[in-house]
């Protein structure tokens, strides 16, 4: 029989599309369901962040990090609060410390329940996500008693956090913790084991270890790809040297190590270990009782000078580069984020998949508008 | 004369605007318009605790079918002209709720040079939600007070 | 390795084309000449003392009048990092690109050519990422003026009512 001549299609996917994890649009060229070609197309969330760190001082810019990854907002907020402990040589009280990093293992928890249950929604399984979306909101609750905020919270200061904790606090996040483990099992029966979800995510965009890093993706793409290496155990920072906890690494259990389903079985995996931390540090708070972990707020300079720091952020590898210059303004901000890189990759990984597999590779690239964008 | 006590009790009485305000309110599907961070607190709004689905209101993909379009989060420049055309896709009669702050005035990032100061710009908003970013309940209030406006127009009556 | 090692490695092994090491920062940085990043980088992607296998981040810093384009770099296998800077004149930022030894420095240079203008000579596909494509100027260098119309949108707003 004569092969049946067909035409490429130019197809437009986004900027409003509801699995593109926020407005992002692709330029497909496919051949019937196979792409031939797909390119990115991004910047309908430019906020023009990196100007505006222009503009605020070092304490006002705090509430903008929140934006730079609003699943993420702890995490962007102890970056930061990092980088400009370590540029201007502030110090950092041991309480506040422990409490940026419960929160901020919470919210990488809040975090990866967006983006397995998104996962599967994408794939067609809808059922998985209300289940995630309720624990996300247990999150948020603990979360609100803190801060005040559900979702952006400008929680962490330079220096310290914004709140001490509230009475019972630590019993309501450790009864969460304790509880976490049965929700997990019970997502592992749920999702994680279906036959067909394997079946549609195993084997899908294979990106092995040396192509992981040359596309310079990190975080839980990296780890998925078969690369052993958590900035949080390798190049540690805050009190993460005190902690013991596993590092999840893709180990082809269904399918090939670097494929979309060992993207989405890594971040399951690292919720229990999330959690494990937050137990830990719950231990460890009672020694700091009677600590203030509020800085005073005062402006501060700093002198002119600059510092690259990275942090193990949800969605991979966020570096915060500040420049300063001498007066209480930022002179450069950049925030490298891992979905800036990921999305970068796409274009050189997608041709010859089917339209159903981009969709599964961006989920499982885990990948928000925000961060591309800033 | 009432015909009030002179049908049996399975009859109702009313007009066709209410009844069809009625059905309007109670069936208001809105677009999946979440551009930011406000779409996520959209998603969790949507979401099991405060549900938008017990009030008729589930979410839709396309334009074609939805009747409201909540705008959750920061319009910017390059995204407006999608807005504009996505707005003049739904069908008549449509509703508008801005979400946020962004959406209301351009919110924090008013500051900043590719950011639309307010979605109101392009297209013409029914409500705004204020918060950064509203909880569930703010958002559910509005779409109660949307309901509330259907309820107030007179729809086979033709605004020239 | 610290960075003044890596410097001298890098001296050794390409001579004039490393310039200064800058030490009182933070974090000690190296400049490089523009027309000498590619061999530069591909040293200290290949040098098996070296082995800087990622490209952490790659940006823009308004220096006046230049731009420095900024490189941070980390070795998996060896577990170090260093920074390089590329200094161009504003007028004419011209360097070459490194999407020949990192893939991932793709996107990075096309934001650096969007919000500064720097062009990397040898890049695939350098056109604009993050804003329009009919957008003029280069915002985040600092004499940028923000602007009040675009696209036929009347970009003020009066928010003193």
């Amino acid at each position: 029989m004569a092969t049946l001549q067909t035409v490429e299609m130019e197809l437009n996917m986004g900027p409003q599309h509801p699995s593109t994890h926020g407005v992002i649009r692709f330029i497909l060229r496919t051949d019937g369901e196979v792409i031939a070609d797909c390119k990115p197309d991004v910047g309908y969330l430019h906020r023009s962040i990196e100007k505006i760190a222009e503009l605020c001082t070092y304490n006002g810019f705090m509430p903008y990090t929140d934006r730079v990854d609003y699943v993420a907002a702890m995490n962007a907020n102890h970056a930061y609060a990092l980088a400009v402990e370590k540029l201007a040589g502030l110090p950092c009280p041991r309480r506040a410390e422990l409490l940026r990093m419960i929160t901020a293992e919470l919210g990488r928890v809040s975090s990866h329940l967006i983006s397995v249950g998104t996962m599967a929604m994408d794939v067609g399984a809808v059922t998985p996500f209300p289940y995630a979306l309720r624990e996300r909101e247990r999150i948020n609750d603990l979360l609100e008693e803190i801060c005040g905020a559900r979702l952006t919270f400008n929680y962490h200061r330079i220096g310290g956090v914004g709140w001490d904790m509230p009475e019972g606090w630590d019993k309501k996040a450790r009864k969460f913790c304790d509880s976490y483990d049965k929700i997990l099992d019970e997502w592992d029966r749920l999702i994680t084991k279906s036959h067909i979800f394997v079946e549609r995510l195993a084997g899908v965009v294979t990106i092995p270890a040396a192509d992981a890093i040359d596309f310079g993706l990190s975080g839980p793409n990296l780890r998925a790809s078969g690369v052993d290496f958590d900035l949080r155990r390798d190049e540690p920072y805050a009190l993460y040297p005190e902690m013991t906890f596993a590092v999840p690494v893709g180990a082809g259990a269904a399918g090939v190590v670097g494929d979309s389903y060992n993207r989405f079985v890594v971040r399951v995996q690292e919720m229990r270990e999330s959690v494990r931390i937050v137990r830990q540090c719950l231990s460890l708070l009672p020694a700091t009782a009677g600590e203030n972990p509020v800085p005073k707020p005062k402006n501060f300079k700093v002198k002119p000078n600059e510092c690259y720091v990275r942090t193990e952020a949800p969605r991979g590898e966020m570096g915060i580069y500040v420049v300063s210059d001498g007066s209480d303004k930022p002179w450069r901000y950049k925030a490298r984020t891992g979905s800036f890189t990921a999305m970068g990759a796409v274009q050189h990984v997608s041709s010859g998949i089917l339209i159903a597999d981009l969709v599964a590779l961006i989920a499982s690239f885990d990948v928000v508008a925000p961060e591309i964008d800033r | 004369m009432s015909l009030y006590n002179e049908l049996p009790a399975t009859f109702v009485t009313t007009n066709v605007d209410k009844l069809m305000n009625w059905g309007r309110a109670s069936s208001l599907w809105y677009l999946l318009f979440g551009l930011a961070c406000c779409g996520i607190e959209l998603m969790q709004t949507g979401g099991p605790r405060a549900d938008l689905d017990r009030f008729g209101s589930v979410p839709r993909a396309t334009p074609r079918q939805s009747d409201l379009m909540i705008v959750a989060g920061t319009v910017t420049l390059k995204m407006a002209s999608r807005v504009k055309l996505l707005y003049d896709q739904m069908p008549h009669p449509k509703y508008v709720i801005s979400m946020g702050s962004c959406a209301n005035c351009g919110g924090l990032f008013d500051k900043g040079y590719s950011v639309l100061r307010g979605v109101d710009k392009v297209i013409p908003v029914d409500l705004y939600v204020p918060g950064c970013p509203p909880r569930p309940e703010a958002l559910t209030e509005g779409i109660l007070e949307i309901q509330d406006k259907i309820h107030r127009e007179r729809y086979l009556i033709r605004n020239s | 390795m610290k960075t003044e090692e890596i410097h001298q490695t890098l001296t050794a092994r390409l001579g004039d084309a490393i310039g200064a090491l800058h030490a009182e920062t933070i974090d000690p940085w190296i400049e490089v000449q523009a027309t000498a990043i590619v061999d530069v980088t591909r040293a200290c992607k290949e040098d098996p003392a070296l082995r800087f296998d990622f490209l952490s981040s790659l940006c823009g810093v308004d220096a006046g009048d230049s731009i420095f384009v900024v490189y941070h770099l980390y070795s998996y296998a060896l577990r170090h990092s260093t920074v390089l800077k590329v200094k161009v004149p504003k007028d004419t930022p011209v360097t070459r690109s490194v999407t020949g030894v990192w893939r991932g420095a793709d996107w990075f240079e096309r934001e650096a050519y969007d919000l500064f203008g720097v062009r990397f000579e040898g890049h695939p596909d350098l056109r604009r990422i993050l804003l329009p494509d009919d957008w003029e100027g280069h915002p985040l260098r600092k004499e940028y003026v923000f602007p009040s119309h675009y696209g036929g949108i009347d970009n003020t707003r009066d928010y003193n009512i």
